[in-house]
């Protein structure tokens, strides 16, 4: 067991508490800073789309996780980070206003979702950005003169001060250095008094009304701030492509980032990390399995989704906590060595829950 | 004038063939939904398999189109029922998230059973009506579509019948009202909700053998599971002669938004509608009045 022992006022609030966990997010932070040292350009290329996954999860996290509201089609904002960021390079603003400004852009369209959803939650939510998503994809394909259309739209390569962020190296620096500022900046905010109001509405609509949240109005903030992150992502998603097509943000990317909360566990942004972590790895996992696998099996499409669906499935029926759940189950082991009981993390059941007449 | 009245008229006519179908698959979802509270979002890959499984039967076992479809039927609607006894009741009293995560996750592991299985390229088979079409009054119409309308009206008549006439029918309303009451009563309340996730396999598996030759075998054919939602949702959520209604109006919106609205609305119409009825009327046009649904 560890017992806490403050001295100071500022121990308390610190986000790292432990000197433990100081020295190893200051490990993982050397290890992340030094690697264009030792990786390829391919892999370094690899590393920076999973750091942007991990904003673009980290943004639906503050939604679904700690407000619980329910999305399943944040495609459509990281489309609109993407092409507004595209958009505004090819009007010629600067890199580092237009990235910004594609967030903001997002965050708007998030507003614009968010209304809708002061009346309607649960599964109806669902199904509104559903939706949405499906009908910005084909606005995407139909709107020529600012998108593209189908035939697609190039990106210019980032510019900062006359420095071109084209090559492996600076864009993974870029993509871990807004990656670490969302994480900080989102990391603050959830404990904050707005993060504890997203919580009070995940847990009790009528309890956090009753505590004077107003409830319709941080449901709105949080669609925008999700959205403005996951925009953010698409900013840097649209650099990673190169050439935008509405193919990319297609409804299965909005599953993907949904499968990355869930399987990372939903409440936790560590979870959205490792979420998008192991999400994006499943592919690489998959092609590395094929070759144990009988000549007939391995050749096969379809693999690949078979296992998305198998690791969902396995994580809503074994682990709902998800990744973030095992780590706290494997620190508590750790911490308590020979004193764990399992059911420190027993979760009521609870029968004959309706939501159907909330 | 003539011309644009024919027009009018055989828009119509593919309008209500295509929302049969929609109508059919949306009965499916609406079944399970009112008995379970789960959206399942694996119906429209249950439908992909038995379209797949239908292909599969005519094109190389060569048996016979009306041999195949009660085949199918109760393949997967045995499949259906393990689905449920053996994996979703699991999550029962979870919240409706967490059903809906895991019905995607048996849709993935369909869908990727499905091209391990049968491959991914788009296939088609015959039926005894293909490539016949009768005159309606100045509108062309296959038979097919003829077909898939009557089956859909059978289907919807046995149904109705089965849930006010029979013992079981009338249990599995009284499980979907009110579970404990029911137990209570000494209705079966885990094997009828199998049972009734059986029922939707089914029409899961006759709507995809009759949908397969309007369009193509492929596994894209999920995706009429969003149209239906949406025909759910206007009709009003968990009320069956809502869906069947709302499936019929999507098809009919969708097939004039094509001809009278600009080029790239039919394929955004049905989810309009969607996003339109949720705000401006959220329990839909038969959805029950009491108390704030999900």
């Amino acid at each position: 067991m560890r017992f806490d022992y403050h001295t100071r006022y500022a121990q308390g609030f610190a986000l790292l508490r432990h000197t433990r966990d100081r020295v190893g997010y200051g490990l993982l932070l050397a290890v992340l800073l030094a690697a264009p040292l030792v990786l390829s350009n391919y892999l370094l290329g690899e590393l920076a789309y999973i750091l942007i996954l991990c904003i673009a999860a980290m943004g639906l996290m503050v939604l679904t996780g700690f407000t619980g509201q329910v999305s399943l089609g944040h495609a459509a904002f990281v489309a609109i980070g993407a092409y507004g960021h595209a958009w505004m390079l090819a009007q010629g603003v600067p890199f580092l206003l237009a990235l910004p400004l594609a967030g903001v852009l997002a965050g708007l369209a998030g507003l614009v979702v968010g209304i809708p959803a002061i009346r309607v939650h649960g599964l109806y939510l669902a199904m509104v950005t559903l939706a949405f998503s499906i009908v910005v994809e084909q606005v995407i394909g139909l709107w020529r003169g600012v998108t593209g259309g189908f035939m697609g739209l190039p990106v210019e390569t980032a510019r900062v001060w006359g420095a071109s962020l084209g090559s492996p190296t600076p864009f993974y620096y870029l993509c871990l250095a807004v990656a670490v500022l969302v994480l900080l900046a989102l990391a603050n905010l959830l404990r904050s008094g707005i993060g504890r109001a997203f919580a009070g509405v995940r847990d009790s609509e009528a309890a956090a009304y009753a505590l004077g949240i107003g409830v319709a109005r941080v449901k709105v903030g949080a669609f925008a701030l999700s959205a403005g992150v996951t925009g953010l992502a698409g900013a840097l998603m649209a650099h990673h492509l190169g050439y935008l097509t509405p193919d990319a943000f297609t409804l299965l990317l909005s599953l993907d980032l949904v499968l990355m909360v869930v399987i990372g566990g939903l409440g936790s942004l560590r979870g959205a990390i490792l979420g998008a972590i192991l999400i994006s790895l499943l592919p690489k996992l998959v092609t590395f399995l094929k070759g144990f696998l009988p000549e007939a099996a391995s050749r096969q499409f379809g693999l690949e989704i078979f296992v998305a669906g198998l690791v969902l499935a396995l994580f809503v029926l074994f682990e709902p906590r998800g990744l973030n759940g095992r780590w706290l189950k494997l620190r508590a082991l750790i911490e308590t060595f020979p004193l764990y009981r399992r059911d420190t993390f027993r979760r009521q059941k609870s029968y004959m829950k309706t939501e159907r007449n909330r | 004038m003539t011309d644009s009245l024919a027009l009018f008229l055989q828009v119509t006519v593919n309008g209500i063939a295509i929302g049969s179908i929609y109508a059919l698959v949306a009965l499916g979802i609406v079944l399970i939904y009112k008995a379970t509270e789960v959206l399942n979002f694996a119906h429209g890959d249950l439908l992909v398999l038995s379209a797949f499984s239908a292909w599969a039967l005519i094109a190389f076992a060569g048996l016979p189109f009306w041999l195949v479809l009660p085949l199918v039927a109760a393949g997967v609607a045995a499949l259906a029922y393990g689905m449920d006894a053996l994996i979703v009741r699991r999550i029962a009293g979870q919240p409706a998230f967490a059903g809906v995560m895991l019905t995607i996750a048996l849709a993935f592991m369909l869908r990727g059973l499905v091209s391990m299985g049968f491959g991914t390229e788009a296939q088609t088979y015959p039926t005894p009506w293909s490539g016949q079409s009768l005159r309606l009054g100045g509108a062309a119409v296959s038979e097919l579509s003829v077909v898939i309308l009557a089956v859909v009206l059978v289907v919807t008549a046995g149904l109705w019948l089965f849930f006010t006439r029979t013992r079981l029918g009338v249990a599995m309303q009284a499980a979907s009202q009110n579970q404990l009451a029911a137990y209570l009563n000494g209705v079966k309340v885990k094997r009828l909700n199998s049972l009734v996730w059986a029922l939707a396999g089914a029409t899961a598996a006759i709507a995809g053998v009759f949908m397969a030759p309007v369009s193509l075998v492929d596994t894209s054919l999920w995706l009429v599971t969003l149209k239906a939602l949406a025909a759910i949702v206007l009709g009003g959520f968990g009320s069956l002669p809502g869906a069947f209604v709302g499936g019929l109006l999507i098809g009919l919106i969708e097939q004039y938004a094509g001809v009278y609205l600009p080029h790239g609305f039919k394929d955004i119409a049905a989810y309009l509608v969607l996003i339109a009825v949720l705000i401006l009327r959220p329990r839909g046009l038969f959805g029950e009045a009491h108390g704030r649904r999900v």
